[in-house]
């Protein structure tokens, strides 16, 4: 279907699409296999100017909007949603600066984010607090011209491969969620260290691993915007990149409907190929009708975004969760088509199942986007009766 | 340092289908690319021009639509693009060619270095590139997969063979030919999509170079075409397998039925 991208979308869209299918897909299957963080593949993604995409063009961006966003990440993610979220947890280490930074903060940070030269990375998830994230425990304490902070950030992705860190820590442990603040830690600081690679079901590319701080010290510049503004960073960063991870979602269930569509074409039972039976065509159709409503839904949305917007919690959360659930059912549809072929490894189905999973989960289970798009309607509704 | 590379704007050989009945190529609808090695040439003349300074010129002999193929070669870090265009230049076999482009090249301005692609996958003669150096009287090296020093006034590359390499000086003013082994070009970049769309292509055409008509396009390339055709496929042999002794006079009786002996 024709979206009407602008030239400027297309050649972007037209570019992932490129480095999707001549380094992404040959490489997939044994970065999944080794659990290898896609190196040489960022490269490439900083080579053509990937990452300048959502960053001002005083930084040396783009200057894109989530629009633009979505369209890179859709694109990788029909080839690898390991390396596709390595990629977008860049931007969601990036975004709190690009929102809410200082333009000393924008100087420091953003030209090495849009070169691709560093990879940033968000922490906010701890043991106890994931999708009670008002629960975190991370402190910072400040100190003359310090902060000091101690805790742990947990699955946290591009941990120990990204430089720049946005990290979210109470500053007042007595305030709860308004006592939290957004700082910028880079690696190699003293006392900020990672712990162990997990071992994870999908996207298996990405590095996901813990961040601990043990009286880390770091500037006080370094704090983003002001103390008590942690969760209103984190809440807006979560509200733009939302959209990414719906277009994940897009992008995964398309690579499998692709998978689909073309090995039903070509597998003969009962003397016909297995397209030729109402029973594949009404699978295909649904997986085909879901894509395109997810896709929709979610260009509608970041568009409504780039428009500048301001109350966008609810349909951000909207893409996300339908993007999410799509996937699941899309990838998980296309292993059923293809049978026992589909469960192999030798075909890349089973895969997206894997990865397609996550996308229920991070960024806020589908159940909080659910929460988040009630509140809102509650909110809606009652002010219209008032 | 001055670089120029030339490209040749090719049909997706992957993609092309052979007309049965006439034996040549079907081109309708096939899309045309850069030919593929000359992207290994375009690759290393950006890599160069980033390690030592100067610019990238790209030139191509074409038909207009071969502007996309130098819009291409820009978004992939060319700075300029040149097309030599024009219908005297139409039907031009490798020896016109290269006196048209070398005609073409003297009036850019000073060059170092020109790259080609060994080969071209359409007419696959590697001619052009060795025959462009001799009609510009400059010293050429073909097949290198490796540059291992530039200097002043030469440069020190490996030419490839079959077997092993050959380390070769190649004094500047010069040209190469670059085989698939000497780099891996890279994608373009959004900045360069960007930069193609708007950039100038220089046309050069008939009245704007030092030519004589005599040597122009079909009328005045050597080359004469008789006939084009696939190779008859051998019918497959057939297989004995029996006593020796009855072998032997079964071939004999064979080879005498077929008149040969």
């Amino acid at each position: 279907m024709d979206y009407f991208l602008t030239d400027e979308q297309q050649e972007i869209r037209d570019l992932a699409r490129q480095i999707a299918e001549e380094r992404i897909v040959p490489v997939r299957e044994e970065l999944d296999e080794k659990e290898e963080f896609p190196t040489e593949v960022m490269k490439a993604c900083a080579q053509s100017d990937l990452f300048t995409i959502p960053v001002p063009e005083e930084y040396g961006g783009l200057g894109g909007g989530v629009m633009e966003m979505c369209l890179a990440v859709e694109e990788l993610s029909k080839a690898c949603l390991g390396v596709s979220v390595t990629y977008a947890a860049t931007f969601l280490g990036a975004y709190p600066i690009m929102l809410f930074g200082s333009d000393d903060q924008k100087a420091r940070y953003l030209p090495d984010i849009a070169s691709g030269e560093k990879l940033g990375a968000f922490g906010l998830t701890e043991a106890n607090a994931g999708s009670d994230a008002g629960g975190i425990r991370t402190t910072a304490v400040k100190e003359g011209d310090s902060y000091v902070l101690n805790g742990t950030k947990q699955w946290i992705t591009n941990a120990g491969e990204a430089d720049i860190y946005t990290v979210i820590a109470l500053t007042d442990k007595s305030k709860g969620p308004r006592g939290a603040s957004a700082f910028i830690v880079e690696k190699d600081t003293p006392g900020f260290s990672f712990g162990k690679k997990e071992n994870k079901m999908g996207i298996r590319a990405s590095a996901t691993r813990e961040l601990i701080f043990e009286n880390c010290r770091i500037p006080a510049e370094n704090l983003i915007s002001r103390e008590g503004m942690g969760f209103m960073v984190a809440m807006k960063t979560l509200d733009m990149s939302r959209p990414g991870i719906a277009s994940q979602g897009v992008g995964v269930a398309q690579g499998a409907l692709d998978v689909s569509v073309n090995y039903a074409r070509e597998r003969h039972q009962f003397g016909q190929p297995i397209i030729g039976f109402q029973a594949i065509q009404h699978m295909l159709a649904d997986m085909a009708t879901k894509i395109e409503a997810a896709r929709a839904l979610t260009y509608s949305v970041a568009r409504f975004i780039d428009s500048g917007a301001k109350d966008i919690s609810k349909v951000s959360a909207m893409t996300k969760l339908y993007g999410g659930d799509i996937a699941v059912q899309v990838t998980t549809d296309a292993v059923q088509v293809l049978g026992g072929y589909g469960y192999m490894r030798e075909y890349p189905v089973e895969k997206m199942m894997r990865d397609a999973k996550i996308l229920q989960i991070y960024e806020g289970t589908n159940q909080i986007q659910r929460n988040v798009i009630g509140a809102a309607l509650i909110k809606e509704y009652a002010q219209k009766k008032s | 340092m001055n670089i120029v590379v030339c490209i040749k704007q090719v049909p997706d050989t992957t993609k092309v289908k052979i007309d049965p009945e006439t034996n040549t190529l079907v081109r309708e609808g096939v899309e045309s690319i850069i030919n593929p090695f000359d992207l290994y040439a375009i690759e290393e003349g950006v890599r160069l021009r980033e390690a030592q300074g100067g610019t990238v010129k790209v030139i191509t002999m074409g038909p207009p639509q071969a502007e996309s193929a130098l819009r291409e070669a820009i978004s992939l870090g060319a700075d300029e693009s040149i097309l030599v265009s024009d219908r005297a230049f139409a039907g031009s076999d490798t020896w016109a060619t290269a006196y048209t482009l070398a005609a073409a090249i003297r009036t850019i301005g000073p060059v170092d270095l020109i790259i080609c692609g060994k080969q071209a996958i359409d007419g696959d003669t590697a001619q052009v590139g060795p025959s462009l150096a001799d009609q510009l009287e400059i010293p050429f090296v073909a097949f290198v997969r490796r540059v291992r020093e530039v200097g002043e006034d030469a440069m020190v590359v490996e030419r490839m063979f079959e077997e092993g390499y050959e380390v070769v000086r190649l004094p500047l003013p010069g040209l190469m030919t670059v085989v698939k082994e000497i780099n891996e070009p890279r994608l373009p970049s959004l900045k360069g999509k960007m930069r193609a769309k708007k950039a100038e292509i220089l046309r050069i055409e008939r009245s704007a170079i030092e030519v004589e008509d005599v040597h122009l396009g079909l009328d005045g390339s050597p080359t004469r075409v008789v006939k084009i055709f696939s190779p008859e496929l051998k019918k497959a042999g057939e297989k004995w397998q029996e006593d020796p002794d009855v072998m032997a006079e079964k071939l004999v009786a064979n080879l005498r039925a077929q008149k040969i002996i």
